[in-house]
């Protein structure tokens, strides 16, 4: 190596050092901006969407408490209470929760501790491929399928009921369900099993007393994923519910949860009306806010 | 700079040089201090060893020497580090002080590009695109590096194909590439096979007559086998530095003996 | 008694796992067996009519508008983001606040998307019900997902790779383009995969801010309905499940394909480690 290349290396050094230290500078200054991007939008949004929903109770004299207590939403009258859709949302999300989620976590035990492991291997990315499908055709499925069923089984004058959002959205939180629980209890350690076996427990009851609570947070992390999706779920919803503004009173009841409401009406709202969608939509907020929370403290308190 | 401490090896060769010289080093990770005052003064073109037991600081010694602790959050440093008169924590110019020091690390740590793209990418990240000029350097630095002959026909092929010794021999070449004065070894053997580290060894016993190495080992033979110079740490401090042979056949210290001897380590 | 136990739970595991392959199969066979009959080259490639008979081409091309047009933004805005996440920040409050702030968006509903969509991006910003604004809206859905997947591609990225191309004297920003994204961007790129299948599953935040227009979008401005929207209005306004199930066919198809993709690539990525 000529020696005049290294004075050359050196010299080119010196001059771009400055250069490379600025675009440093700028550079992480971008990145800066960029992550705050997202909380500029959660601002944006946040704010917008409070801004709006609440309008009408600082500024327009309508009384919070009749929102969320009065039974009749009559936009053109203006009435806008809406308990029949919250008392809606969340029976459905309950009844939801009840199907899907023993079924989905007894499903996902069986994939990753029971079913041969060709079987599994088969069965695990189609469970995977079908959380990915878009949701409107569950509900598609649940008109064609589920609705007419029920209305020819029991004996409803219109199947789209309670129930069958109820199992629109179980079917749909299922793949979510499966998917996330089985990663997580086949994450957990070969020897907790051995120890359990070697102590004389049978296969079944190590899965139980052993490998469940020892998976137990990824499993709560699928029901909150699951509830994320169910709770949300607005076009699948709409094709199923009925969406008659009655409070629910039994599983047959024809429903109007709070997003279909909003999707529903967005397209003509306008004035205090589209105000109280927004209305709706930050009540949909808390609500989710509260499962998720109720949802963090059961699974603390389990595993203890 | 306290030239009195200059270690002048009985004349030997050509007149020896400090190249390092530090002062009183202290480095804190967040409250917890890990280096007590460090004075030790490096010898130009040598090998100088850093021993001790794990945890005594010598990695995070060495790692001072080209500012690689600055990518950790909460360190703080205290004192001089002083290279060919320039304060390395004064001067912001931490790129050019890596062109300058450059550090061999204890897994070889390629990149996942072909075997010439590793050694050219010191140099083109500084700007040097001539093809002719980066041939040449890779050619160059890859013979430094013994293992030219190895490479040569394979040169565009992934780096992450070779052996280990073979990697962390390509890493020294990618080092060298960069005309570095000083470089830093840290347990550049710890992952190798006794033949590869024989092979490493040898390399190094060669590049001292250019370069200033300072290396850190786990295996006191190899400290022993390579060294000019050693410094024995203990819990953050240096507790002895003396010629190589000193150190090994009559250490002043008890520790010293104590761990030299194998009896703790 | 214990074995009467185990064996309850036994066949409880099995019914469960009977009850929901037997399920999703039959919403996929329905499907199939609704809309197979209407899939030819015709309906995918044809224009539509409103009189009926005609092919998906405007709901696909529109799909394919939103798609590109949010990933354009959404994808450096969302790989500059986790990058500063990852590579630059200091642990502290304000990475605490982008954290929070990330994963609340990924917990707010779509519908609420839509919401915010309709009035900011449609009446405040004036776009109108058009393809613009639906693609906006998505952005700011598949932010997250795209900022999430790529921290965790940066985190599989090893130390080591960072410590050896600094220690050669390169600045951090060097580093970046030259060794981290490289070595990032299998997992980087399933991550975009992935969001592209938000994108196309999306419907409600869609719905709301990109209209019902059935007919070849003119530009970005206009309003239009993707694949997933016109499933879903064929069904509610005319009851035409067999259309709707043969836009899902494509759906179904899109997604396998995205998910083959994403499997494939994630595949190279660990072949790509030591």
């Amino acid at each position: 190596m000529p020696n005049h290349s290294n004075e050359e290396l050196v010299s080119q050094i010196e001059s771009s050092n400055k250069r490379k230290y600025f675009l440093e500078k700028l550079s992480e200054k971008v990145f800066l901006f960029c992550s705050l991007l997202s909380v500029i939008s959660l601002l944006l949004i946040i704010g917008f969407v409070f801004y709006k929903g609440t309008h009408p109770f600082f500024a327009e004299g309508y009384s919070f408490i009749e929102f969320i207590f009065g039974l009749d939403w009559v936009p053109s009258e203006d009435k806008f209470g809406i308990l029949p859709m919250i008392v809606a949302s969340i029976f459905a999300t309950i009844g939801a929760l009840i199907i899907g989620v023993p079924i989905g976590l007894f499903t996902a035990i069986f994939l990753a501790e029971i079913a041969p492991k060709s079987i599994a291997r088969i069965i695990s990315p189609a469970v995977q491929l079908l959380a990915g499908i878009p949701s409107v055709l569950y509900g598609v499925f649940g008109l064609a399928i589920i609705v007419p069923f029920l209305q020819n089984h029991l004996g409803l004058a219109k199947g789209q009921s309670l129930i069958a959002v109820i199992l629109v959205l179980a079917i749909m939180m299922l793949p979510t369900i499966v998917t996330v629980a089985e990663t997580s209890i086949r994450a957990v350690p070969k020897t907790y099993r051995e120890g359990s076996l070697a102590l004389g427990a049978s296969p079944i009851g190590t899965i139980f007393k052993v490998v469940v609570p020892a998976a137990k947070s990824g499993i709560m992390a699928a029901i909150v994923l699951g509830l994320g999706r169910a709770i949300g779920e607005t076009m699948a919803v709409i094709l199923v519910a009925g969406n008659s503004l009655v409070l629910p009173t039994s599983l047959t009841d024809s429903i109007r949860p709070l997003t279909t409401n909003i999707a529903l009406e967005m397209g003509y709202a306008f004035g205090t009306h589209q105000e109280m969608l927004f209305a709706t939509g930050i009540v949909l907020f808390s609500f989710i806010l509260i499962l998720n929370l109720v949802l963090a403290k059961i699974g603390s308190k389990g595993g203890k | 700079m306290n030239t009195t401490k200059m270690d002048r090896n009985k004349g030997n060769e050509q007149q020896i040089q400090n190249k390092i010289s530090v002062n009183d080093l202290n480095l804190f990770y967040g409250e917890k201090q890990a280096l007590f005052s460090i004075s030790i003064d490096i010898r130009e073109k040598g090998v100088t060893a850093l021993i001790g037991p794990s945890g005594c600081g010598k990695s995070t010694f060495l790692r001072t020497l080209n500012r690689m602790n600055d990518l950790i959050d909460g360190v703080k440093i205290s004192g001089d580090i002083v290279i060919d008169n320039e304060n390395i924590y004064r001067s912001n110019d931490v790129i050019k002080l890596r062109t300058k020091v450059g550090m061999v690390f204890q897994k070889p740590n390629l990149f996942p590009m072909s075997i010439y793209d590793n050694v050219a990418y010191g140099p083109r990240m500084q700007g040097i695109k001539s093809k002719k000029v980066l041939n040449q350097l890779v050619e160059d630095s890859l013979k430094s590096a013994a293992i030219w002959d190895e490479v040569k026909d394979r040169l565009k092929s992934s780096a992450l194909g070779l052996s280990g010794g073979q990697q962390q021999r390509v890493c020294i070449a990618r080092a060298i590439a960069m005309k570095p004065e000083v470089i830093l070894m840290d347990e550049p053997t710890s992952a190798l096979d006794p033949i590869s580290t024989l092979k490493v060894e040898e390399l190094i016993a060669n590049m001292k007559k250019d370069y200033t190495i300072v290396i850190v080992t786990h295996n006191m033979q190899q400290a022993a086998r390579v060294s000019d110079k050693t410094a024995f740490f203990l819990n953050g401090e240096i507790i002895e530095y003396a010629n190589t042979e000193t150190i090994f056949s009559m250490p002043k210290d008890q520790r010293t003996e104590d761990y030299v001897t194998g009896r703790f380590g | 008694m214990r074995k009467a136990k185990d064996y309850f739970f036994q066949s409880l595991l099995w019914l469960s796992a009977i009850i929901t392959i037997a399920t999703l199969c039959i919403i996929v066979g329905f499907i199939f067996y609704k809309g197979i009959h209407l899939i030819n080259l015709d309906f995918i490639f044809g224009d539509y009519s409103p009189s009926g008979g005609g092919g998906i081409l405007p709901m696909i091309v529109t799909t394919i508008y939103t798609i590109v047009i949010s990933l354009l933004i959404a994808t450096p805005i969302g790989i500059l983001a986790a990058v500063y996440l990852q590579e630059y920040a200091k642990q502290g409050r304000l990475i605490r606040i982008i954290r929070f702030a990330t994963e609340s968006l990924t917990g707010i509903p779509s519908i609420i998307y839509g919401l915010f969509g309709a009035v900011f991006f449609v009446t405040v910003l004036k776009m109108g019900m058009s393809i613009i604004a639906a693609s906006l809206t998505l952005t700011i859905i598949v932010l997250p997902v795209i900022i999430r997947t790529t921290e965790e591609a940066l985190k599989t990225v090893p130390l080591t790779y960072r410590e050896g191309s600094l220690a050669l004297g390169t600045t951090k920003l060097q580093t970046l383009y030259k060794v981290i994204l490289p070595s990032a961007m299998p997992g980087i790129l399933s991550g975009i995969i992935l969001s592209i299948g938000r994108i196309v599953g999306e419907s409600a935040a869609i719905f709301l801010t990109a209209g019902t227009v059935a007919a070849m979008p003119e530009n970005i401005f206009s309003s239009a309905r993707t694949l997933t929207v016109h499933s879903f209005l064929v069904t509610q306004e005319a009851g035409d499940i067999e259309l709707a199930a043969a836009v899902g066919i494509v759906l179904i198809v899109i997604i396998l394909i995205l998910n083959l993709s994403a499997t494939f690539i994630s595949k190279k990525l660990n072949k790509a480690d030591y």
